[in-house]
C-alpha cells in the first residue's frame, strides 16, 4: 500500500517548528517510511468497533470547589524567559 | 558496601541503628563518583541536599521514628528527570527547558518523602520520554553498565543504569511503551509499569497521556512491591488516579503460585526473537511450571497492529501536550518578530530530532482530512488489542514475554532508522494501549558478551498482586537477580 505524501513544510508550520533545509529532507523521508509501515492498520476491518480512548475510563471526576493554596505570583514566574512587573514579555501581537 | 543493599536489608539495619542514612547515602554518591563517568546515569545530583535529607532522616530515626510508620526512612532514591522534584532542575533531557527549576513535587515525589525517602539526583532519559536507547538526551547518552558500548535501553535508561550500577538503592522511572520495562530488562533488574490509573501523574510532564504511568525500578521484587504500595492511589490532582483501594503488595508474595494459569502468546514468537533471548524466556517459563503454575497457549491475534497503533497515538497525544513549550512562559526563548516567529524559532532550537519527528507526526495524523484515517482508526485498533487482552484473562492469570526481543545493542546501531528503534518495542507498547500493567524481571544472560535477560509479566487492570506474586516465586528461585554488573562492584 502506498504511503500518503507528507507536505513537510506546512505539517511542520502546524506544530510550530522551525526546520532547516536539511532537516525537512530528512525529517520528510524517515516520516514517509514510518507512514509506510502504519498504513498497515487498514488491513484490519473496523466496522462497528468503538474508539478507545483511555484504557482505564473515569467520567465526571469532580472534586470540591475550594479554595485551596496554590503557587505565590513569583513562584509560577520564576522560570519566564523574559518578565516584568509580573508579567510575561511577548513580541507585540496588534499592530 | 551500603549502596549494594536493597531497601529491605538497609531498613533491617538501619532500624537496629547498626549503620545510618548518612552513610547509606554516602556510599550512594561515592559509587556515582567513581563510576557515573564510565556510565553517566545522572544529569545531575545535588549531594547537599541529599546529604542534609539524610541527616534529617537520622535525626528521625534517633528520635523514635520507624520504618512502620515511613518504610523508605532514610533510603536514597534518584528520579528520572521528568518528575518535579521542588527547587531541583527539570529538563526532561531537552535543551527546551532551559534553567528550569520545578516550583513544586510530583505527587510521587511527596508521597517518596512523607516515607522518610532521600529524594536526590536527576536521572537522564530519551529527551521527552521518546526513545528505547537513551541515545536522544540533550545531556549525552547513558551507558550499560554491564558492556559500556552499548545502550541501556529507554527511554528510563538513566534510572535502569542507576539501579543496576549501585548508584542508588531505587528509582522512579515512566512508561508510555515500555519506558521502565525495556531498560529494566537490557540492565539486569525489575521494573514494573503500574496499571493505568494505579499512581497519580501530577508534576510528571505529560509525553502521552492515555499512556504515561510512573513506576519503580528496584533490585529485587520485594522492594518492587514496597514501593509500588508508597507510590499508588487516587489522587484529586490527577483525575485519570483510580479510586481503587491500595492492597499491601508485600503481602502477595507469599510463594502460593500453585495452580495460577500464565498465558504464553503464540504472537510473541517472532522472528527478530533472538535465539538467546527465545531460550531464556523458555528455561522461565519451564521453572515456572516446575513451581507449579500451570501454562496455558493463548492468542493476541492483534499483536502485528499495535506498533503502528501506538506510533500513531502517542505521537498524536505528543503532539497537543507538547505544545505547551513555546518560549513564553518558561524555558528556553528564541526571539522572533510575532509570537509565531518565536514559537517556531523556540521550538525548532529547543527540540532534538526525535522529538520533532514525533511532534510533526502526531500533527499530521491529527490535521484536517487525515484524522479519520489514522488517529481514529487507531484508536479503534486500540480497542481490538484491548479485548485481546481482556478475553485472554478471562482464561489465564498472568501473561508470560520476552520483554525485549533481543539483549542491549550498540550505541549508535539503531539511531539513524527510528522505524527498527520502534520495532523494539514490540513487547512492551501492548501493554500501555490496554492500560494493564506489566513488570520486567531478569532471567538469564547472553553468552559473549554476556548481557541481561528480561522476562516480563503482564497483568489484569489492577492485577499488580499477581504479577509480583509470580515473580517473587521465580526469583526465589533462580540466581539472576544477585549478579552485579563488573564495573559495579
Amino acid at each position: 500500500m502506498a504511503a500518503a505524501e507528507i507536505d513537510i513544510k506546512y505539517v511542520a508550520h502546524l506544530a510550530r517548528i522551525s526546520l532547516s533545509p536539511d532537516e525537512e529532507k530528512k525529517l520528510g523521508a524517515q516520516l514517509g517510511g514510518i507512514l509506510g509501515y502504519i498504513e498497515k492498520l487498514k488491513e484490519l476491518d473496523v466496522t462497528n468497533v468503538e474508539p478507545t480512548a483511555h484504557a482505564v475510563p473515569m467520567v465526571n471526576v469532580t472534586r470540591a470547589d475550594e479554595i485551596r493554596p496554590s503557587l505565590p505570583h513569583d513562584e509560577a514566574m520564576r522560570n519566564a524567559p523574559r518578565q516584568a512587573n509580573g508579567l510575561f514579555i511577548v513580541p507585540k501581537i496588534v499592530e | 558496601m551500603l549502596n549494594q543493599l536493597t531497601i529491605s536489608e538497609l531498613n533491617a539495619k538501619l532500624a537496629k541503628r547498626e549503620i545510618s542514612a548518612r552513610e547509606v547515602t554516602q556510599s550512594c554518591l561515592d559509587q556515582i563518583a567513581r563510576v557515573d563517568g564510565k556510565i553517566h546515569a545522572f544529569i545531575s545530583h545535588d549531594d547537599k541536599d541529599a546529604l542534609a535529607q539524610a541527616a534529617a532522616a537520622d535525626k528521625g530515626i534517633s528520635s523514635g521514628a520507624t520504618h512502620a510508620q515511613k518504610p523508605l526512612l532514610g533510603i536514597p532514591i534518584a528520579i528520572k528527570d521528568v518528575l518535579a522534584v521542588k527547587n531541583q532542575p527539570l529538563n526532561c533531557g531537552s535543551k527546551i527547558l532551559g534553567k528550569f527549576i520545578s516550583p513544586y513535587d510530583a505527587t510521587v515525589i511527596e508521597k517518596l518523602k512523607a516515607a522518610g525517602a532521600i529524594v536526590f539526583g536527576r536521572l537522564n532519559m530519551d529527551e521527552f520520554a521518546m526513545g528505547s536507547s537513551t541515545e536522544n538526551s540533550a545531556f549525552g547518552v547513558t551507558r550499560n553498565p554491564w558492556d559500556t558500548t552499548r545502550i541501556p535501553g529507554g527511554s528510563s535508561g538513566g534510572s535502569a543504569a542507576a539501579v543496576a550500577a549501585d548508584e542508588c538503592i531505587a528509582s522512579l522511572g515512566t512508561d508510555t511503551g515500555g519506558s521502565i520495562r525495556q531498560p529494566a530488562a537490557l540492565c539486569g533488574c525489575v521494573g514494573l509499569k503500574p496499571t493505568y490509573g494505579r499512581v497519580s501523574r501530577y508534576g510528571l510532564v505529560a509525553f502521552a497521556s492515555s499512556l504515561d504511568q510512573i513506576g519503580p525500578f528496584t533490585k529485587n521484587i520485594s522492594d518492587a512491591a514496597m514501593l509500588l504500595g508508597v507510590l499508588s492511589g487516587v489522587d484529586p490532582r490527577d483525575s485519570t488516579s483510580v479510586p481503587q483501594p491500595v492492597p499491601n503488595y508485600v503481602a502477595a508474595l507469599d510463594g502460593k503460585i500453585k495452580r495460577l494459569k500464565i498465558g504464553l502468546p503464540k504472537e510473541y514468537m517472532i522472528g527478530g526473537l533472538d535465539a538467546e533471548v527465545k531460550a531464556a524466556v523458555d528455561a522461565a517459563v519451564k521453572k515456572f511450571t516446575e513451581l507449579g503454575a500451570e501454562i496455558v497457549e493463548i492468542s493476541l491475534p492483534h499483536t502485528d497492529y499495535a506498533v503502528a497503533t501506538y506510533y500513531i497515538i502517542a505521537t498524536a497525544e505528543a503532539s497537543a501536550n507538547l505544545a505547551r513549550f513555546d518560549g513564553i512562559r518558561y524555558g528556553l526563548r528564541v526571539d522572533g518578530n510575532d509570537p509565531a516567529e518565536l514559537y517556531g524559532k523556540t521550538r525548532g532550537a529547543g527540540f532534538g530530532n526525535e522529538v520533532k519527528r514525533r511532534i510533526i507526526l502526531g500533527t499530521y495524523v491529527l490535521s484536517s482530512g487525515y484524522y479519520d484515517a489514522y488517529y481514529l482508526r487507531a484508536q479503534k485498533v486500540r480497542t481490538l488489542i484491548r479485548n485481546d487482552f481482556l478475553q485472554a484473562f478471562e482464561k489465564v492469570d498472568a501473561i508470560v514475554t520476552p520483554t525485549s526481543p533481543t539483549a542491549a545493542f550498540k550505541i549508535g546501531e539503531k539511531s539513524d532508522d527510528p522505524l527498527q528503534m520502534y520495532l523494539s518495542d514490540i513487547f512492551t507498547i501492548s501493554c500501555n494501549l490496554a492500560g494493564i500493567c506489566g513488570i520486567s524481571i531478569p532471567c538469564g544472560f547472553t553468552k559473549s558478551p554476556k548481557l541481561p535477560i528480561g522476562l516480563q509479566l503482564l497483568g489484569r487492570p489492577f492485577g499488580e498482586e499477581t504479577i509480583l506474586r509470580l515473580a517473587h516465586a521465580y526469583e526465589q528461585n533462580t540466581p539472576w537477580h544477585k549478579e552485579k554488573p563488573p564495573l559495579a562492584v
